[in-house]
């Protein structure tokens, strides 16, 4: 058969169809919201915008709500990731000793991760309910607590029972990627420092931490991006609520361009959130390079 | 050869693609001449999905030319649903609430209609009605769904209080309650739906108007009027008193009905959907005691509650938008709500004299006659949406005790009118 393209054609050909996909799905949406981050538009005010450069970045940046919001994102990002870490590693140590019923517990232990985050929130909703929670139903039966109290009406506590629920669903994902890196670890070397006379203690913090560290950043920085982009979960809970103490970042950009029609302030603070990402990803990233050169 | 093989298989498979996304459109433009009419409800309150489903089924036999697709969500994501599909014309009908009509009309979302309805029909149809789908005079739908907020109250309860009559006034409700309150007969009496969500918006609004206030004057925002100031302390100190019950805060309607419905309170403020509900001996323990009463006056004002009706709209992006009209109108028409009048009570005011209509829920048309005269509107203005954000916040802080009334009041009057000037 005679050759009528060349490699190169041929290859570009090949690959079009992703490019155009990429192109649509990614690329166009992202080149939009930022052309709109760059317009003062308004669509309850039937405008649909001029082009004001980056006025709208320093009006956000300059807002307090955008920053309280920013506070309550890091806390919230801070506090879960925190949480899952220390749960994941109890849990992953505990798993990579030799028991019965392990693979049992090994595979139950991912079903939180398998619900969707959606139906993750709308379980925790039912789970806080003040009139006929599960949550209440078992501590009154406990007697911890007398009465069925409220765990969702103080902007506080409802942003760490939305934690909770966070962390339930998430501390999965820590402990399948601690697990896999303590699977691999040379066994020799902790019955070394068993026969040098190390402790439990001292083993885990001699050895398995600083082996573990490499794999605990990639976790903090997957954590990191998902959690500065929590939305579901607070919209199935709490809907920001009360008084704006779940108002999170991405909630906020929500309300903003769905309820307000402000859709150049929603895609400011879309793209803010980005840049926050990147610049925490960037910084985890230089920190780990840093750890591996010592 | 391997090439060309691939190489045609990529081809097929990126006509196979396309062919996938074209019959969509195809089916909208002509199927052997019907017409595709997309539609979105609401999944809730008023007439059920069944309702809707069974009133286009008859729509489509009197029409087979006209083929309706109804699509069903939440409230909660009505809105959403309508500002990404509408524009392009992936519906052809939305349901709209109230608050929207200003924004939506002047964001170009929706059709004005103002033409279409006659003069008779308007006049036969009620005011709150109509106002839930006006913007500036002018119409941007047909209304659908007539619903207000009525006082619920337990009857059993309220006798063992001692008590021969449920509360015209809100101050004498919040005497009944204490009273309720000191005889252990209900740890706390009243429930309320003040969740950070609009619910809490619509509450306000009865409240604000009933003690004299109100949130737009003129066109002008007047948060600071003395009476939304009592109408937030009145909020205030019933939760203080231990009359309201403290978990309101999280509550919305549905926590409400469910709350009030397994009898843990004498009296709530609900749409009209609950009166049904909770007189079903299957949904709550409470069937067979549910009054139900225009919501509390106070001083000179009788009752004002807040409108919630609902109206359907043609979108801008619809291309048939006769056949649409078509369609509205059966789901509005008098006959159609005549026979539903158990679901949702008809926007038309003759219907009210009609023996056929009265009978299905007494209680409900006799409470309906006077409270539908006592409407009160939740500001109609294209920056409502950002508005009532800064109120659910605003009024929370207040009820948690963060902030004062008077500050909240002043920040919200600030930011109104920052909203208002833009």
């Amino acid at each position: 058969m005679k050759r009528k393209l060349s490699d190169a054609k041929f290859a570009w050909l090949i690959i079009s169809p992703a490019i155009i996909v990429v192109f649509g799905i990614v690329l166009f949406p992202l080149i939009e919201t930022f052309l709109y981050s760059l317009k003062d538009m308004d669509l309850s005010m039937g405008n649909p915008g001029n082009y004001v450069g980056l006025s709208n970045y320093v009006s956000t940046l300059t807002d307090r709500d955008f920053w309280a919001a920013a506070g309550r994102t890091a806390y919230f990002a801070g506090v879960s990731i925190g949480i899952e870490l220390i749960l994941g590693l109890f849990i992953a140590l505990l798993l990579n000793e030799n028991f019965r019923g392990k693979v049992f517990l090994q595979s139950i232990i991912i079903l939180p991760w398998a619900i969707p985050t959606i139906v993750n929130g709308a379980m925790w909703k039912w789970i806080y309910h003040s009139e006929y929670g599960a949550l209440n139903a078992l501590l009154t039966q406990l007697h911890i607590i007398d009465q069925y109290r409220s765990w969702l009406n103080s902007p506080w506590l409802a942003m760490n029972m939305v934690i909770m629920a966070d962390v339930w669903k998430m501390t999965p994902l820590v402990v399948i990627f601690l697990l896999a890196s303590l699977q691999m670890v040379n066994k020799s070397v902790y019955e070394a420092a068993d026969v040098d006379g190390a402790g439990m203690i001292k083993r885990l913090f001699i050895l398995t931490l600083p082996y573990l560290k490499p794999t605990i950043l990639v976790i903090i920085v997957i954590r990191t991006m998902e959690t500065f982009k929590v939305f579901d979960i607070i919209y199935a809970i709490t809907q920001g609520g009360p008084a704006n103490g779940t108002m999170v970042l991405t909630y906020q950009a929500y309300i903003k361009a769905f309820s307000g029609l402000q859709y150049s302030q929603g895609a400011t603070i879309s793209y803010l959130i980005a840049m926050i990402i990147a610049l925490l990803t960037f910084t985890y990233v230089r920190t780990m390079k840093k750890g591996e050169m010592i | 050869m391997k090439k060309f093989l691939v190489l045609i298989l990529m081809v097929t498979l990126i006509i196979g693609v396309l062919a996938g996304c074209g019959s969509n459109s195809n089916d909208q433009a002509s199927e052997g001449g019907t017409t595709v009419i997309n539609a979105l409800f609401m999944k809730q309150a008023g007439y059920s999905e069944e309702d809707v489903t069974t009133i286009t089924n008859e729509f489509m036999e009197k029409n087979p030319n006209i083929e309706i697709k109804t699509t069903f969500v939440p409230y909660e994501s009505l809105e959403q649903k309508i500002l990404t599909g509408a524009p392009t014309g992936g519906y052809d009908v939305v349901a709209i609430d109230a608050p929207w009509t200003a924004k939506f009309a002047k964001a170009g979302i929706v059709k004005e209609v103002t033409d279409k309805l006659s003069k008779s029909d308007r006049e036969d149809i009620f005011d709150g009605a109509l106002d839930s789908v006006s913007f500036e005079d002018k119409l941007y739908g047909l209304p659908w769904l007539n619903d207000t907020k009525f006082l619920f109250y337990n009857k059993e309860i309220l006798k063992k209080a001692g008590f021969d009559h449920p509360p015209a006034t809100w101050n004498e409700l919040a005497e009944q309650a204490k009273a309720m309150k000191e005889q252990g007969l209900v740890e706390y009496p009243i429930v309320w739906s003040w969740k950070q969500s609009e619910a809490l918006v619509c509450d306000f609004t009865s409240l604000s108007s009933t003690f004299g206030g109100g949130m737009i004057k003129d066109g002008k925002p007047s948060l600071t009027d003395e009476g939304n100031k009592e109408a937030m302390n009145f909020m205030l100190q019933t939760l203080e008193d231990g009359i309201t019950n403290p978990n309101s805060t999280e509550f919305l309607e549905e926590d409400v009905r469910g709350v009030f419905s397994s009898g843990k309170a004498a009296f709530a403020l609900n749409w009209t959907y609950m009166y049904t509900l909770a007189n079903d001996p299957a949904e709550s323990e409470v069937a067979g005691q549910v009054g139900i009463v225009p919501s509390p006056g106070h001083g000179d004002v009788v009752s004002a509650s807040v409108n919630g009706g609902m109206g359907l709209s043609l979108t801008s992006g619809t291309k048939n938008p006769d056949e649409a009209w078509k369609y509205l109108e059966y789901l509005s028409s008098k006959e159609v709500q005549k026979k539903y009048a158990k679901s949702a009570l008809p926007i038309w005011k003759s219907l009210y004299k009609d023996e056929e209509v009265i009978t299905t829920n007494p209680d409900v048309v006799e409470a309906s006659k006077v409270q539908y005269d006592y409407l009160t509107n939740r500001p109609q203005v294209p920056w409502y949406g950002s508005f009532s954000n800064e109120l659910q916040v605003g009024i929370q802080q207040v009820l948690m005790g963060k902030k004062s009334t008077e500050d909240v009041l002043n920040e919200l009057q600030k930011k109104a009118e920052e909203l208002a000037n833009k």
